[in-house]
């Protein structure tokens, strides 16, 4: 059942980008940045921590969930060392992430030629 | 020899086309024009380890076979001119300097086919060049990535985006008699109607080309039926419609005369170029192949070939600033 | 000149604008999204059954494994393709995040790998990461505060 609620959630999210992408002159930098920011304001009040609970890789595969993760592993951090602890935590969570992105695209970009 | 009305050239001592080359890319070949092209290259890379030194490998490659049509050597021409749609028109330059000849490097964005050939023109008629080079090129990949994003990314273009054609047309001018003469040309000026969209091209530039055929038709005193064909460069399917309505709002009916470079280069049906083709060499190469040979087999017998430019940069775009766009027109006659 | 259309061109020229196929993208858009979310899904239950990770930390696995398959969509010149198919269902994704790195990435070799790929690699995707932090730090101050004063 979990895979049929990752699929509807996931998928609804993304068209609720590309309502935007139709409606809007947003470009996509502009969207993503939207949503990254609804991702974090959303685990501000707790909420994106119950989608995930509900939905699993639906809530956690988006973009929104980078926000998401970012405030999470401020506001663990903040827990124990205080407002500086967000500074500290911030990237905590979204190392993974991050972090494999740069070297994939590197090693992708060393490896093959664009297409056009 | 001289002005004609606001903004127009009459070439009176005669200016006739020596040759023409054109060089393309593998999409472009499987277009309507298919076989029309003097050389069509099967990768996109042109073999070139680069997009840029594609971008030269297909002007190169155009300006070569113009010369060998003629029967000329680089040293015979007089004055070289070319431009492209690339930051300080990198392709132009470099070919330039390969080329060793006196220079002139012009920008206008896809309308530079016609602004190169009516400056060519312009030199041969008041005798201040006897063999003139025009030529000009784009590249899908160069222009999407300067102008828009990376090739590999994932984007969504909408319906009304064009595809940048991957091609280069040169032609030689003189005043040696020929099967097509250069008529005149109507020199445009920047139209800019407050478009902001950058995957809308067409609807910004057809004012810029309504504008030039309107007057290059008020300059010479001649109306659409004088002409077999008037083309505009890159318009394509959203652009097309409204310069056709915008110039008969001025009085002057094209119907049935009236076509676009950007349609009729690609096979909109099967090729996925969204509304039509763009770039420097779409006017360039439908014009100097496709319609050169029509102006000879006795198809057309005078033709008005507007080219469309739009003078935007990402960097205005970004600055919320609108698109400036121009025409230049020039008139082809058989003989 | 003057007419109809040009006075009013802004407005005049909506009518010859092509048709929009919103349901059609969106459609599209929900069902590839839809389909990289529940990959993701099945990824995560395989980190989770036979490499002994837990429902909590299965994310980080499983968002870098979606990163390496989308990496190599964009290397093989896949990527651009769905993503014209999919529009939002590929670009709000995490893999949408990545193929804007790895083709930003890709795109500038030519100009070597210091100022060509490694300066260019977040051309597209900085400012997701900006925003992302600017608004953690934001939301993370203001819910530490509400935290201590009350």
């Amino acid at each position: 059942m979990e895979f049929v609620y990752a699929f509807i959630v996931g998928g609804l999210i993304c068209v609720v980008g590309q309502l935007l992408f139709e409606f809007t002159k947003l470009t996509p930098g502009h969207v993503m940045c939207i949503f990254v920011v609804i991702g974090s304001i959303l685990d501000g009040f707790g909420i994106y921590d119950k989608l995930i609970e509900f939905a699993g890789a639906g809530a956690t595969v988006p973009i929104t969930s980078f926000g998401h993760s970012l405030l999470h592993g401020a506001m663990a951090e903040a827990n124990q060392h205080g407002f500086v602890g967000i500074g500290m935590g911030i990237f905590s969570l979204t190392s993974s992430g991050i972090s494999a992105a740069i070297l994939f695209s590197f090693i992708v970009a060393l490896l093959f030629k664009p297409k056009g | 020899m001289g002005l004609l009305g606001k903004q127009t050239w009459e070439f009176t001592n005669g200016v006739y086309v020596q040759s023409s080359g054109t060089a393309v890319g593998p999409r472009e070949n499987l277009g309507l024009l298919k076989g029309t092209y003097d050389y069509a290259y099967e990768d996109l890379h042109c073999n070139e380890d680069n997009w840029e030194l594609a971008e030269r490998a297909l002007l190169r490659n155009a300006i070569s076979t113009t010369l060998k049509k003629a029967d000329k050597n680089v040293e015979d021409i007089d004055v070289f001119l070319a431009g492209d749609l690339l930051n300080q028109n990198v392709t132009a330059n470099f070919i330039a300097r390969e080329l060793q000849l006196p220079f002139l490097c012009m920008f206008g964005a896809c309308s530079t086919s016609m602004e190169t050939a009516a400056l060519g023109a312009q030199l041969i008629d008041s005798g201040y060049a006897k063999l003139a080079l025009a030529g000009t090129s784009s590249h899908n990949a160069t222009a999407e990535r300067q102008y828009r994003y990376p090739t590999e990314y994932g984007g969504q273009k909408p319906d009304s985006a064009t595809f940048t054609v991957t091609g280069a047309g040169s032609i030689l001018l003189s005043s040696k008699k020929s099967r097509i003469k250069v008529k005149c040309a109507t020199i445009g000026t920047v139209q800019d109607l407050g478009l902001k969209n950058p995957f809308d091209m067409g609807s910004a530039m057809a004012p810029a080309a309504a504008y030039t055929i309107v007057q290059h038709f008020k300059d010479t005193n001649t109306t659409p039926d004088d002409y077999d064909l008037i083309v505009t460069g890159d318009l394509s399917a959203v652009g097309a419609p409204i310069c056709e309505q915008l110039v008969k709002e001025e009085g002057y009916d094209m119907s049935g005369k009236y076509n676009d470079c950007g349609l009729l280069i690609y096979d909109r049906d099967n090729q996925e170029v969204f509304a039509g083709g763009s770039g420097c060499a779409c006017s360039a190469v439908v014009t100097y192949s496709h319609l050169f040979q029509e102006l000879k087999k006795g198809t057309y017998k005078k033709i008005l070939v507007a080219a469309t430019g739009a003078l935007l940069s990402p960097t205005m775009i970004q600055q919320k600033e609108s698109i400036p766009t121009i025409s230049h027109a020039v008139v082809f006659e058989s003989c | 000149m003057s007419g109809k259309l040009k006075s009013n061109y802004q407005e005049g020229i909506k009518q010859y604008q092509p048709k929009k196929h919103v349901l059609r993208n969106c459609i599209r858009a929900f069902l590839v999204g839809g389909f990289i979310c529940f990959l993701g899904e099945a990824i995560s239950e395989i980190y989770i059954n036979y490499f002994g990770f837990t429902d909590k930390n299965a994310g980080d696995p499983t968002v870098a494994t979606l990163v390496l398959i989308s990496s190599l969509l964009t290397g093989l010149g896949l990527y651009d393709k769905i993503g014209q198919f999919a529009g939002a269902g590929s670009a709000v994704p995490v893999t949408g995040f990545a193929n804007s790195m790895t083709s930003a990435a890709m795109e500038h070799r030519s100009e070597g790998l210091v100022l060509g790929v490694a300066t260019n690699m977040f051309k597209l995707a900085g400012c997701v990461i900006v925003y992302g932090v600017v608004s953690a730090y934001i939301v993370g101050m203001i819910r530490y505060a509400f935290k201590v004063l009350f």
